[in-house]
């Protein structure tokens, strides 16, 4: 089973342990994994602000980079929905590029809904000691219904407790773009959620997408909390505590 | 209704600073977004009738114009009258034409959106007619002179104690804060408005085509009144509100009460059918109907027809994160949140309301929970679409896109660029581990910080970690 990693432009630049974690989940799980190096990023700050042209090149050079590959996996349920759910959407039925796109787009996951629903990882690698709560990526849970596979995934390790957050499907308020635009909208948002993180008394919340993460981490330190870790889904179940050592 | 969307920031920043209603959005919240849960538990299978509601409006807005026809049709036959208004002015030049034929001095209202879209009030008063709004929550807004910020609770904003001194300002009675006691004064001011008025002037919250009826529904029983006690009805409405069969409103109606405030049914539902004939109790001696147009019949056949099949329940509202903060006057006009954030810039221009289809995360919570499954988070990237195309998107925006689109397309030159981000961010960071602000990302950095990167991007470490043996 050949599967091609697309880390996210986000992972990459700014928390390449994301990546990392990913990969050794998927090899963890038996996959011979492949990382193109020509990868960018999916294309979504464009497709978002509506240029629809734009994803549609980005489509296309992701599928050239991703030619080959049995499965996509991506650490991050907003990057994948925009590839299986969005990518699709960009193309006219009888568009020969499109139908190149559609194909790899359909057998491209989130990573803990492949680990649990494709690759079939009986147990994670890492280890986690304490309390953990886990906030719903909005595109994860409500394009690819991204809920209880990383759940599924957290249940198997041992010493670890996750605790449910009020509101755990509720918007952190980053929305890419929309951080900047509407800053104080997105600051009030991120600021019911820490709330809801803190109410839980854990000492980490994790979630599968990176930049709710940057969002959510940085309201957290802005407002005084250097305590509360901020960890993706992969970090945690590859065992960030101690042992990703790639450097 | 004047059209303020491109004030959004500011009125959000206005609203988030407004403790009180901040306290209302939260209280309200909680009520909505439970009671609509409870209340669909109740079905036996939600999302089939939500497929099948889906189904009847798809069908209605496929052959609209065979529907209305037919609607009108019946309508007449059974003693009604209906006009047709492209827009607002016309609504006006129609409403204000009965009431001259009527010899009309006063008219009662039930809570009509469509009203407040064409600035009805106005134009009925500069025609020398005294209207009184006889929704509560309508009443009260006319009071206090502010619209509504919510299409299903009007005055969603407004504490109980700023009602009681609006009415001690205005009904000249001692304060009195108790709801029930709020309400009974209301009722006592309003009961001889509704026998004195020459007409009454409802919305439609379903046309139904098989017996060219008007159905609406309300909590307050006012929409009866205002319906059948007046010699003359007006029931001002949008096109897309035809269904084909009662049987199809029925269907409709085992929706909208629950998504909107969590009922298995409103307290009301009339079904307004024709003139009053001999041997009827009561009811209008005339009945008019006005079918407004305002823009929605161009959105027939594009990307963006889906969001005709909304029925007003305002559940998109209660439900999205950003209106829950901001609440609707934010919005800057008659339909807010998600809904509005559409219906605003294709009924009122796009360039009126550039802001709009960008407020929002596209979270999607508000399709999740439309009964009638729009897409409003896909209706609201096409619009950014529609602004793309036209040059409406901010100029720095469109800048700085197309400068990172030449990056992605060119993965080395992109990679070289993130390296250098990579090292960059991170010496700046320097030992505190975060950014507290950087030049040029003051969206970002008023709010929050940034946790700094590893120092060197991913697809560079792993290219080193590959090389060696
Ligand atoms: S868009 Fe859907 S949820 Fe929103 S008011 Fe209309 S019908 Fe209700």
């Amino acid at each position: 089973m050949r599967v091609g990693l697309f880390v996210t432009c986000i992972a990459n630049l700014m928390r390449p342990a994301v990546g990392f974690a990913a990969l050794r989940l998927l090899q963890a799980a038996g996959c011979e994994v492949v990382v193109p190096p020509g990868q960018t990023c999916c294309g979504q700050p464009a497709y978002n602000s509506g240029d629809f042209e734009t994803g549609r090149k980005i489509a296309c050079k992701w599928a050239q980079d991703f030619a080959g590959c049995d499965y996509v996996v991506v650490p991050s349920g907003s990057c994948a929905g925009m590839i299986r759910v969005h990518y699709p959407r960009l193309f006219a039925e009888s568009d020969m590029q499109g139908e190149a796109v559609r194909q790899l787009a359909a057998r491209t996951w989130e990573l803990t809904a492949f680990l649990v629903e494709v690759a079939g990882l009986s147990q994670p690698p890492g280890w986690y000691q304490g309390k953990i709560t886990y906030h719903d990526s909005c595109s994860g849970l409500r394009e690819l219904m991204v809920k209880t596979a990383p759940r599924t995934l957290l249940a198997r390790m041992p010493g670890l407790v996750l605790e449910e957050m009020d509101g755990c499907e509720t918007c952190c308020g980053f929305g890419g773009t929309f951080a900047v635009k509407f800053g104080e909208i997105s600051s009030h948002l991120a600021d019911n959620k820490c709330a809801a993180i803190h109410a839980t008394g854990a000492q980490a919340v994790v979630a599968g997408d990176l930049g709710c993460l940057l969002h959510i981490e940085g309201r957290l330190r802005r407002l005084g909390d250097t305590t509360t870790q901020v960890l993706h889904v992969a970090e945690v179940l590859a065992g960030r505590q101690g042992e990703v050592a790639w450097k | 209704m004047e059209v303020k969307a491109v004030e959004f920031v500011r009125k959000a920043h206005e609203a988030l600073h407004n403790p009180r209603l901040q306290e209302a959005l939260r209280r309200t919240e909680a009520k909505f977004v439970q009671g609509r849960r409870e209340a669909l538990r109740h079905l036996e299978d939600p999302d089939a009738v939500r497929r099948h509601a889906t189904a009847i409006r798809d069908t209605v807005l496929r052959q609209l114009d065979a529907w209305l026809i037919h609607f009108e049709r019946q309508a007449q036959a059974r003693g009604a009258t209906v006009h047709w208004a492209e827009d607002g002015r016309e609504v006006a030049r129609i409403l204000t034409d009965i009431a001259r034929r009527h010899g009309v001095r006063k008219a009662v209202k039930s809570k009509s959106m469509v009203s407040e879209e064409v600035g009805l009030n106005a134009a009925l008063e500069a025609a020398g007619v005294q209207v009184v709004e006889t929704d509560l929550g309508e009443y009260i807004l006319q009071l206090a002179e502010e619209p509504p910020s919510h299409i299903v609770a009007p005055v969603l904003h407004k504490t109980r104690d700023e009602i009681a001194d609006l009415f001690a300002r205005h009904h000249g009675r001692p304060r009195k804060t108790d709801t029930a006691a709020l309400t009974r004064e209301a009722r006592e001011f309003l009961r001889p408005h509704f026998l004195s008025a020459d007409m009454g002037i409802s919305g439609a919250n379903f046309l139904v085509a098989e017996t060219g009826s008007v159905l609406i529904v309300t909590n307050e029983g006012n929409g009866r009144l205002a319906t059948t006690l007046p010699r003359v009805h007006v029931a001002i409405t949008g096109i897309e509100k035809v269904v084909p069969t009662l049987e199809d409103a029925a269907t409709l109606l085992r929706l909208l009460p629950r998504s909107a405030t969590g009922q298995d049914i409103t307290n009301y539902v009339s079904l307004l059918t024709g003139t009053k004939q001999a041997g009827d109790a009561d009811g209008p001696e005339h009945f008019h109907i006005i079918l407004l147009d305002n823009g929605r019949s161009r959105l027939l056949g594009s990307e963006l027809e889906p969001i005709l099949r909304c029925i007003r329940c305002g559940a998109c509202m209660n439900h999205c994160p950003v209106y829950q903060s901001v609440g609707g006057h934010a919005y800057g006009w008659v339909y807010p949140g998600p809904m509005g954030s559409i219906l605003t810039p294709l009924l009122a221009g796009l360039e009126r309301a550039t802001p709009l289809p960008n407020a929002s995360t596209l979270c999607g919570r508000c399709a999740e929970v439309c009964p009638v499954n729009i897409p409003l988070a896909d209706l609201l990237r096409e619009l950014r679409h529609v602004q793309q195309v036209r040059g409406l998107r901010p100029r720095l925006e469109t800048l700085s896109l197309r400068l990172w689109r030449a990056l992605v397309l060119r993965p080395r030159l992109y990679h070289a660029v993130m390296g250098m981000a990579a090292w960059l961010l991170t010496r700046l960071a320097g030992a505190r581990g975060r950014l507290c602000r950087l030049p040029g990302a003051a969206g970002w950095f008023a709010h929050r910080d940034l946790p700094a990167p590893a120092g060197e991007t991913f697809l560079a470490a792993w290219a080193r970690r590959r090389g060696k043996p």
